[in-house]
Order: structure tokens, then sequence, then C-alpha cells
């Protein structure tokens, strides 16, 4: 009885293409689901010819990399795509953007090559916006945060609730005045299991020193990538496109 | 200042609610026009949460047209859940819209769907965030007129002191012809105020307006009289219908949620109304005759809205989508065309006959084959007499017995309790029904793992049916029912594991009868539910048998009447009933006949096939059924996934010249690649079609 889908099996990945991509805006408020399913109805609008999974339910072949929070703006998503057919990395960036709504922006794409994407990230760089906190009180509560070892918080992650320490995966925390009614506050947080996300540090910052911004903070993702030993990031595409630039270099020659 | 975006003092609190995403807009062929050179702009309201609300297809349509006018613009809004209601009021913001996110107020119409009557209190909820008056009567010239559509606006009377306008039937032409109306009141410097206005709008034969027509009691509860109170709007409001679907192919370009709906796939209405003349349904009798899309304009509405979406499924619409008289090549043309194109179809299944399992096995071809479903809506033979659903016990076996044999894995069955004239043994005998699906389906399949579900619904009696006369089983009695069918499933160890059971309390179903049947009176009870913190009656984690009841008690029973006095109480020939002054075409005379044929257990053929049987609709209303099939075809489409931009070699002619019976186009003549661009996505035209 078990039927079998018809026909030959879906045709083999020839090429994979990495894009960074920004969450801005309003569109800030898509969850890492809402990104997913308005990407794969943009690549269709786009004709970008993805390599589909087997199957009665074929899935285009789209791997995501640690996407950033419902309600968190980023300008440094990474995606994955495996296409059935060549194209060029930029054609296919700019196709994409066109049929993605406006605040869902390609910024890059390069085709893969090497080491996979998710061993070159293992830390983000953060800018928080914290409207109606002023910048001494939320450097008093950053010095103060910085100085504990250990600082537990409560969350709903989709394993349920957790408690887990957020103060070890903080690498870098600095405040700055946006202007006298914000303050600012940069962040670069290691990558940790479940994930430290600036609201879990904001949550922190409340446990320690009683801060709590009467409204929502902003937050917005400047960078992922690999955690250098001053403290900034490694940009995660940068060996791609630099054999990418090779091998063009040795074409052209 | 009239018009703004309040979305800067909205954003602070969105990370404060649930699903933030479905406020922002920003949907995919969303419309954002500019505010001061629109000289009509509408507000369009689904009164249910943005994701039940966004797929809506009426919505989705009117939307459309309106903003393809040039010098109208129009904007969506929804229900928002009551974690934001609760932050609105505290920080001062009103109902808005998700487009750009402007005050409802601001409009000049604000226009609600109503597909069911449970969205009634949602109705209140978004006046009263939008700071209208919650009583039309005490609007002022700043407040949009508010207009109600939909099916459950057929009987519009418990929700007459809230809204100044009712649109009966198609939206279409009644939208621009509205428009019309107010846009030269505008321009006229408004003479005479709202009164003016509504009375115009009447006076054309667009809207019913409650506030023209008087209602009078008897001592006994019953209405005497509904009585218009002027002379220059008709006696009996009458319901649209849009003829010549092929002239209207909306929505072109349908949004595209960026949040999660129930609905994730592109709807393309193949034809609308339904003559099959099932008693218990309103939407068959009130959306008469039946016009049918041709299978060249479905297949190039399919074409672009896929293309204009990026959807992967879609789902071909109607009230009984196999009985379209093309629906066999448009199967197979369709999943012709996008067998490569991981592109799944479906069709809302629900005839009971081996040709839909055809169908369905074509819209399978390539994909799981999951469920199929079937209604034969009522337990016993006699009881589908009564209801006019004409199913046998053996063509439902057969059927069955092909579906499982084709490798359908799953058998939904769909049926109604609280029928009239329904006794215990009628509603077992859904059980003798499924033991012997599940007998076929063994055999058919040669194994024992078969599941079959029976899904049961509450009957409501509806306005403009048949029924409409009739004593709604109380919702003890159709509780009961329901245990007992369940119990003895349960004890059957043949099938005890392999049914499965879905049915609601028959409570809700109470309340829907009330404000289904209900007249003027009922208003003072939905308002004091909404007091009373009624919201989201359709969500049984919202509804509150108990606020209802208690709210008809407190003001109902001092008038005379109950809760049981609109629902459960069989009503007599010659009584008026609340909405007899709203012509839905149908000849109330033949609705009796009807029902009394009914009681008899008479069954009546589909007018599409039969001699008419003189329902009153097509003389009534001018109109004539509208059917092929039309000898055109499906024409092949060049690949979408083949990269660079794709020209359509589809065409459909949108002029309304010709006819679509099979006459009128002589095999396929008007198949070239004439005229095609109208069905281009996001192509705005001024072409209003009268
Ligand atoms: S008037 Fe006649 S043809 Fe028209 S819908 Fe009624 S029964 Fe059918």
């Amino acid at each position: 009885m078990a039927r079998r889908p018809e026909g030959p099996p879906p045709p083999p990945v020839v090429q994979r293409v990495r894009l960074r991509f920004a969450k801005r805006g309003r569109l800030r408020f898509l969850s890492h689901r809402d990104v997913a399913r308005t990407f794969e109805r943009g690549l269709r609008r786009a004709a970008v010819p993805m390599a589909y999974s087997a199957g009665f339910s074929p899935h285009p072949r789209i791997s995501w990399v640690g996407a950033a929070p419902t309600g968190a703006a980023s300008e440094a998503e990474y995606v994955e795509l495996a296409l059935a057919v060549e194209m060029e990395p930029a054609q296919l960036q700019a196709d994409l953007d066109a049929a993605l709504p406006p605040g869902l922006d390609v910024v890059g794409a390069v085709v893969a090559e090497g080491t996979g994407l998710a061993e070159r990230i293992d830390a983000s760089r953060w800018v928080v916006r914290l409207p109606g906190v002023a910048e001494p009180e939320l450097r008093g509560a950053v010095t103060e945060l910085l100085r504990q070892e250990v600082v537990q918080v409560e969350r709903a992650t989709k394993d349920g609730r957790r408690r887990f320490d957020v103060r070890a995966a903080i690498v870098l925390a600095v405040c700055r005045a946006g202007n006298d009614t914000c303050a600012i506050l940069e962040l670069v947080v290691r990558h940790t299991t479940p994930a430290v996300r600036p609201d879990d540090v904001l949550t922190a910052l409340g446990v320690v020193a009683g801060l709590r911004p009467s409204v929502p903070p902003e937050p917005t993702r400047l960078e992922q990538g690999r955690l250098r030993d001053d403290g900034t990031l490694a940009d995660p595409l940068a060996p791609d496109r630099n054999d990418a630039g090779r091998l063009a270099g040795r074409s052209s020659a | 200042m009239s018009g703004q975006s309040l979305f800067a003092r909205l954003e602070p609190l969105l990370p404060r609610v649930r699903r933030p995403v479905q406020y922002v807009g920003g949907e995919g062929n969303s419309i954002v026009k500019p505010w001061d050179t629109a000289a009509v702009r509408w507000a369009l309201m689904y009164p249910d949460a943005y994701e039940v609300g966004l797929p809506n297809q009426g919505l989705q349509i009117l939307y459309e047209i309106l903003n393809e006018q040039p010098d109208v613009l129009a904007e969506r809004t929804y229900s928002v859940w009551p974690d934001l209601e609760a932050l609105l009021r505290e920080h001062g913001l009103p109902q808005f819209t998700v487009d750009g996110h402007r005050s409802v107020r601001d409009f000049d119409v604000l226009g609600v769907s109503f597909s069911t009557e449970l969205g009634y209190t949602n109705l209140l909820t978004a006046l009263d965030l939008a700071g209208i008056p919650l009583q039309a009567e005490r609007r002022g010239e700043a407040d949009p007129l508010v207009v109600a559509g939909g099916h459950a606006a057929f009987n519009p009377e418990p929700i007459a002191g809230f809204v100044d306008a009712v649109v009966l039937g198609d939206g279409e032409q009644a939208v621009l012809g509205i428009t019309d109306v107010i846009r030269g009141w505008k321009a006229a410097g408004a003479p005479g105020g709202r009164t003016e206005l509504l009375a115009r709008l009447a006076h054309r034969r667009l809207v019913y307006v409650p506030a023209f027509y008087d209602v009078t009691y008897r001592s006994d509860g019953r209405i005497q009289a509904v009585t218009v109170n002027r002379d220059d709007v008709p006696l009996r409001p009458s319901k649209h219908t849009l003829s010549d679907l092929d002239a209207w192919p909306y929505p072109k370009a349908p949004l595209v949620p960026l949040a999660e709906t129930v609905h994730e796939r592109l709807s393309v209405e193949i034809f609308r109304g339904c003559t099959r003349g099932c008693r218990f349904c309103q939407a068959g009798m009130i959306t008469r005759p039946v016009r049918e899309r041709n299978i060249s304009t479905v297949g190039a509405m399919v074409d672009a809205g896929l293309r204009a979406t990026g959807f992967n499924e879609v789902g071909l619409l109607s009230l009984s989508s196999a009985d379209h008289t093309e629906i066999g090549e448009i199967a197979t043309g369709l999943a012709d065309r996008y067998e490569n194109e991981k592109i799944s179809l479906s069709l809302p299944s629900t005839r009971v006959d081996a040709f839909n399992v055809t169908l369905a096995n074509e819209f399978s071809r390539n994909g799981r084959r999951s469920g199929l479903t079937f209604a034969p809506e009522g337990g016993s033979e006699r009881l589908r007499k009564v209801i006019n659903k004409m199913v046998g016990a053996e063509d439902l076996v057969r059927t069955v017995s092909t579906a499982y044999a084709h490798g359908w894995r799953q058998v939904k069955l769909y049926f109604m309790c609280g029928l009239p004239t329904e006794t215990d043994q009628d509603v077992l005998e859904i059980a003798d029904l499924a033991r012997e699906v599940i007998r076929a389906g063994r055999r058919a399949s040669g194994h024992r793992d078969i599941r079959c579900t029976v899904s049961i619904g509450g009957f409501v009696p509806k306005p403009h049916t048949p029924f409409q006369w009739v004593g709604q089983a109380s919702h003890e009695v159709t509780d009961a029912r329901l245990k007992l069918l369940r119990d003895t499933v349960r004890a059957d160890k043949e099938i005890a594991r392999a049914v499965g059971f879905r049915y609601h309390d028959g409570r809700p179903g109470i309340i829907e009868g009330l404000l289904a049947r209900g007249d003027r009176r009922v208003g003072a009870v939905i308002e004091r539910v909404w007091r009373e913190g009624g919201r989201f009656d359709g969500w049984s984690e919202h509804f509150s048998f108990e606020r209802w009841e208690s709210a008809c008690a407190a003001e109902l029973e001092p008038l005379g009447i109950s809760l049981d006095w609109f629902t459960t109480r069989e009503r007599d020939e010659r009584e008026v009933l609340a909405w007899d002054h709203l012509d839905a075409g149908l000849d109330r005379d033949w609705l009796w006949a009807d029902w009394q044929e009914a009681l008899r257990g008479t069954e009546l053929d589909d007018c599409r096939w039969t001699p008419c049987y003189d329902c009153g609709v097509c003389p009534t209303m001018g109109t004539d059924t509208q059917i092929g099939p039309t000898g055109r075809s499906l024409l092949p489409v060049v690949s979408v996934s083949a990269g660079s931009p794709v020209v359509t070699a589809a065409s459909v002619s949108v002029d309304g010249v010709d006819g679509i019976d099979a006459e009128a186009v002589p095999g396929g003549v008007e198949d070239g690649p004439a005229a095609g661009s109208r069905l281009r996505p996001a192509a705005v035209s001024n072409g209003t079609p009268a």
C-alpha cells in the first residue's frame, strides 16, 4: 500500500550560496518561523532554482544559523541555500531582495567554500537602545553585573522554563548616552546554550541592580562571527569571499 | 490631524503583547496610499483575530477593488486580542488599521464583514476603541459610516442599532456604488449630513438602513410589523448579485502575510452560489444562482496568483467545488502544469461519489494521500431526505472503498446533530455508517490499520432557509445524543479504536442560534455581554455561555421573551420573521413549501441539471445560472521556476462581452494572447465593470 512519489529523484545540489540579511524596522517583530516562511515565498517569487529534499512533501534545502529573537532587529543574520542550478550570487541577492518585503533585506551573498557557516560563528555584537533610561543609571547597573561571577536568570525556552547563567557569556558591555532620555548598551555575547540574548542581559541587570526600563528596550544585532582575542568579531563570509576572489582572479588571468 | 500614522506610539507596546507581528502590516501586496489625495477612505474590518481575518477572501477582494480606484484608499483592521486592547486603553490609542496604522475613526466608512454571528461582540470592541459611539443614532458628522456585510448580515437585526447600513449579497459592485455616492455627497459639501447620505445610499438600493424601518411588537412578543418610515427608500432592500465572475478576477494579487494564519495558500474561487438545495445551508440559499468562473479564468488566476505571492499551495474554493462543470479538466490541467513545481493543489471535498475521489487523486498525484473529507451530514437515510442531502449508505461505502483502495489512509466524515425531526436513532446510525466505512476500508486496503474520523457540528437554524421556522434542539438534547453516540462507538470492540470523534458541546450553537434568528431586541443582550467582558465569542477559551444566559435573562425576560423563545421555539407560517423585509430573492412561499416537503422526506433536485423549481431567486433578482462547460482550455503557462521573468500565455477576456454559455463561445476561439495584461499581478486598472 505504501505509495512512493513517482518520477526521478530530485536533482542534486550543484552550488551552495550563503546570504547575510538584515531584519529591520517593524519587521523586527518577525519570529524565526515567520522569517523562514517569508524567505521560502520570496525564493519562489524570485524563481531561485532551489534544490529540494526527496519525499512526498519536498522542502527547499535551506540551512539557518541561529536566529535573532522576535522583537530584535538584526544587521547580521545568516542562511545557506542549496541550489539545483548554479547562479551568480550577486544576481541571487538582487532577485531575492526584490522579492522580499522591505525590512527583510539581503545585504550579502557568496558561494560557500570550505568550512561550515556554523563553525565560523560563536559570538554576537549587539547594540541595545534603552529609551527612558539615563546613562548613569545604566552604567551603575552594568558595573554591578560585571562584578559578579554568576548571574542566574529564568526564561521560557522551547524546552520549557530554564534557569541559566548570563554573566559568563558576556565578553564586553559598554554604556553610552544616546541622549538625555535614552541610554545605549553595547554588548558582545558568546553563543552558549541556551543562547544569552539581550533581554536576558537586561533581566540580569534587573536582578543585580534593580534596573527595570519602563519602555521596552530595542536590541539590534550588529555582527556575528568568530570572537577574536581583542573582542572583535571575524566576518563569517570573509573566507568564502576570499576564495571566490582567488577563483575569479585566476579565471580572468 | 486626521489620517496620521500612530505606529510610533504603538511600537513600544508591541514587545509586550503576544505575537506582535500580526499588528505591524507590511504584508506582501498590501497597499498604503497617500491620505490627503484620497476622496473616499474605507477601513475594512474582519471582526476576528488577524490569523483568521487575513485570509478572508471577501475582505481581500474589496480591499483590492477599492484601492484600484485612483481616488479611493482602503486599509484593513482586525480585532485586537485582549492583551493589546488593555494596552491601547491604558495609553489612549484607538482601533487602528494595519496598513497605515491610522485611527479607524478618521475614515469615511468602516466596512465590517461578518462570516459568523459570533463576531458581534468584537464589533463593539472595535467601535469603542475607535471612539465611535456604539449606537448608530448617537453618531455625529465626524464618525465614519459603519456598514456591515457578509453572510451573517442577511439578518442584521440583532446589530441593527450598532450599524448605519448593511450590504446584502456580493460586495464587489456595492462598494463601488457606495463610494460613488459618498464621493458625490462629499464634493457637494455633505448636504443634509449623515441622514441624507444614508438616504441616498438606500434610495439607490445599495444598502439597507435599519433606522429607516420601524419594528412593532405584539403583546405575545412576536413582531407585529416592520414598516418603512421614509418614502424615498425601498420597501424591501434586496441583495446584490455579481454576474460574470470572469470579469471580476479578484483578488489578483492576494495578500501574503508575514504572520502565521489559518490558511497559508492561494485561494481561487471557482464559482459562487449553490443550488444543491441542502435545506440547512444558508450559504447555498443566499448566494443563488450558481455562477461559474470558466476554466481559462481559473487557470490565469492560479498562475498570476502564484507568481504574485510565492505560495506553494492552491485551494479551489466554492460551496461545492466538485460541481464545477469543467472541474475534471481544471484538475488535470493544473496537476499537469504544476507537476514539477512543488505546488500542491487542494479541493475542499465534501461530495460523496467516486468522481470526487478521482479528482482528489489528480490533486495528490505526487503528494501524500492523508485525509479525504465527505459530508453525509445526516446519520440516517430518513434524515438525509429531510435535509435534502442525497447520499445513500451504499454510495458512501462504495466511495470510501475507492478512496482507501487508492491509498488514502484516513477518511473524515462530517455530520450535524440537532437536525429537524432528529431522534436518538438517527444519530446512532452514524455509528453504523462508521462501522460500514471501517469494514469497507479494511476490505479495500487489505489491512486493519484504517482510520475514520467522525466530526459532528451542532445544527443552527438560519434565516432565509427552509429551516428558518424550526425549533432548534436544546443544547441538553444535542449533548445527550452525542454522548449516546460516543458511548455506543466506544463499546463496539470492532471499531472503537479505529474511529476518532470530534465534536463540541451544544452551548455555543445556542448563542449562534440566538444571534442568527434574533431581532432588534437582542441588541441589548449583545451590548450587555460585551460590557461584561464578552470578546472573541468564536473562541472556546473566551466564550462564556453563562454570560450570555444571564444577559438574556436581564434584557429579554422583562419583555416576556427569552433565549429559548428565540432558539428552541418553532415559528408558524404566518409569524413575521425579523428578516422578512430583507430580500434574498427566495420566495417565502417556496421556502415554506420546501420545509413541508422536508417533513414529508421529499427530495429536491438541483436546478442546474433539472428544470427550475421556482425558488424565486432568478426572476426576482434578474439573474441567471451561469455554468459551462465552455469548451475553453486551461492554457499552458511557461514554467515559473526556470528563472527570468515569465510572461504568461494565458489570457482572459475581462470585458464581459462573451457569456460563458457553451453556445456563446465556440471551442476556445477566444483563447488568444490578447487582453491578458489585466490579470498581471499588481496591475492597477481603473476599469470598473458596471
Ligand atoms: S429560480 Fe430556478 S433556476 Fe434560479 S436558482 Fe431558483 S430554482 Fe434555480
